[in-house]
């Protein structure tokens, strides 16, 4: 990388805002990784519509961090110019595409968490957050209901997209217990108002994720160990990979316009 | 053209009038003020800011809209007029005038259903074809050509149709 990296005052609510942020934008990049590679011309057009919807809820939230930062950061430098151990994503969210059920069952296990924390984040006592809550929450709604779709079509299919949904399944599993957790730094915003305990929509997800699970002949794994580590920097080898992409052409050209 | 004779008030409804005017550029016959995109115009010393607000999180023709009002002022004598974007409360299709909801009927898109509710989202949908008024519809892709958007098809008519997809 030619081009130093960002410092970062990562008081809560930067922390707290960056975090969504990251979620947004590594997962909208994911999808836009499908351009061109669907299954079907709708298929392109949805994943190409919800990356870019997550990309519009990246901007909106680098812009919020920047804001409250004060230092002169900015939605760009926020992509751009931070590296991997400054990402704070979920681990969900950097997994590779893999093939479509993989895409289609990482997009339903965080669009089931976003639709539910989107739609509780709008009681916020941040207006700011409670605006771009309300915008996100309508959106999820649209992802869960495409990508449920998805999974009782592919679970309820055929014997190769039945056994290919399972493995999906089997293998993210694992990374869905984060979007629950929530560190001394995210509880001071939960105690002030600003932000929800993640916590309490648990149960809610776990039920509708079951259920559709449910209704497509598939099952979840029994393994209950979780893994950790996308909030505060410890990603996996995928998300180095995914930002030299992203990052390759203001890293190279520093400033370049046109 | 602007003189020093129009007092703020008088500067703020002709500028009020110029930005309204502007459409959205991915569907022309819907002005800013139709989509109810178009929030606050305030004139402070002669000089215009304009609110709007954004519709849908990721729409690039958010920043089509900006530039155009701003152009839109500019030729009308108003120099350096700034557009702010306002997030809080969040737009939604409900904002959509009835003048609106029947020009995007005319142009062929079926307006979206009123009361942006979760049931208007996952309720029974009824579309009306803009054809030929037929609710003998279905959907055939939830995700359109663009963000606002869902393609539909009318079983009556056989006409496949734009819907202008509930926010
Ligand atoms: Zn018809």
């Amino acid at each position: 990388m030619s081009i130093a990296s960002i410092q970062v005052s990562e008081t809560p609510l930067v922390l707290y805002a960056l975090r969504r942020a990251d979620d947004a934008l590594i997962l909208g990049h994911r999808l836009s990784e499908w351009c061109g590679h669907a299954p079907m011309l709708e298929e392109d057009m949805a994943l190409a519509n919800m990356g870019l919807d997550l990309l519009g809820q990246a901007r909106e939230l680098y812009s919020y961090a920047a804001e409250v930062e004060g230092k002169g950061n900015d939605e760009d430098k926020f992509a751009y110019l931070r590296d991997v151990r400054q990402y704070r994503n979920l681990l969900l969210l950097e997994q590779p595409n893999g093939d479509f059920a993989h895409t289609m069952v990482r997009q339903f296990f965080y669009s089931g968490f976003a639709d539910l924390y989107w739609r509780a984040m709008m009681k916020s006592d941040d207006a700011i957050l409670a605006a771009i809550a309300a915008k996100s929450e309508k959106e999820s709604a649209y992802h869960i209901r495409h990508s449920s779709e998805w999974i009782v079509r592919l679970g309820d299919g055929t014997a190769e997209s039945h056994r290919r949904a399972q493995s999906a399944i089997d293998d993210l599993w694992a990374y869905t217990g984060e979007m629950f957790e929530a560190d001394d730094s995210e509880w001071a915003l939960i105690e002030a108002g600003v932000a929800v305990d993640p916590a309490t929509l648990r149960s809610h997800w776990l039920k509708t994720v079951t259920d559709v699970v449910g209704e497509a002949t598939l099952s979840l794994p029994k393994n209950d160990w979780m893994q950790q580590g996308g909030r505060s920097g410890r990603h996996s080898e995928h998300l180095g990979h995914l930002l030299s992409e992203l990052q390759s052409m203001p890293r190279t050209f520093p400033g370049a316009t046109w | 053209m602007v003189t020093a004779l129009l007092d703020d008030t008088a500067l703020r409804q002709q500028a009020w009038d110029i930005a309204a005017g502007v459409v959205d550029p991915e569907i022309p016959v819907l002005t800013i003020a139709d989509l109810g995109v178009l929030r606050d115009v305030a004139v402070t010393d002669g000089r215009v800011e304009v609110a709007i607000t954004p519709t849908y999180s990721g729409c690039p023709a958010m920043n089509m809209i900006q530039l155009e009002i701003e152009l839109a002022l500019e030729r009308e004598g108003f120099r350096g007029a700034k557009v702010r974007t306002v997030l809080s409360p969040a737009w939604t299709t409900d904002w959509m005038s009835e003048e609106g909801r029947r020009k995007l009927r005319d142009y062929g898109i079926a307006p979206p259903a009123a009361g942006s509710s979760r049931r208007a989202l996952f309720g029974v949908q009824e579309v009306a074809c803009p054809q030929c008024g037929s609710v003998n519809t279905e959907v055939l892709a939830e995700f359109g050509s663009t963000s606002c958007k869902a393609l539909w098809r009318c079983k009556s008519c056989r006409e496949p149709f734009d819907y202008f997809r509930c926010h």
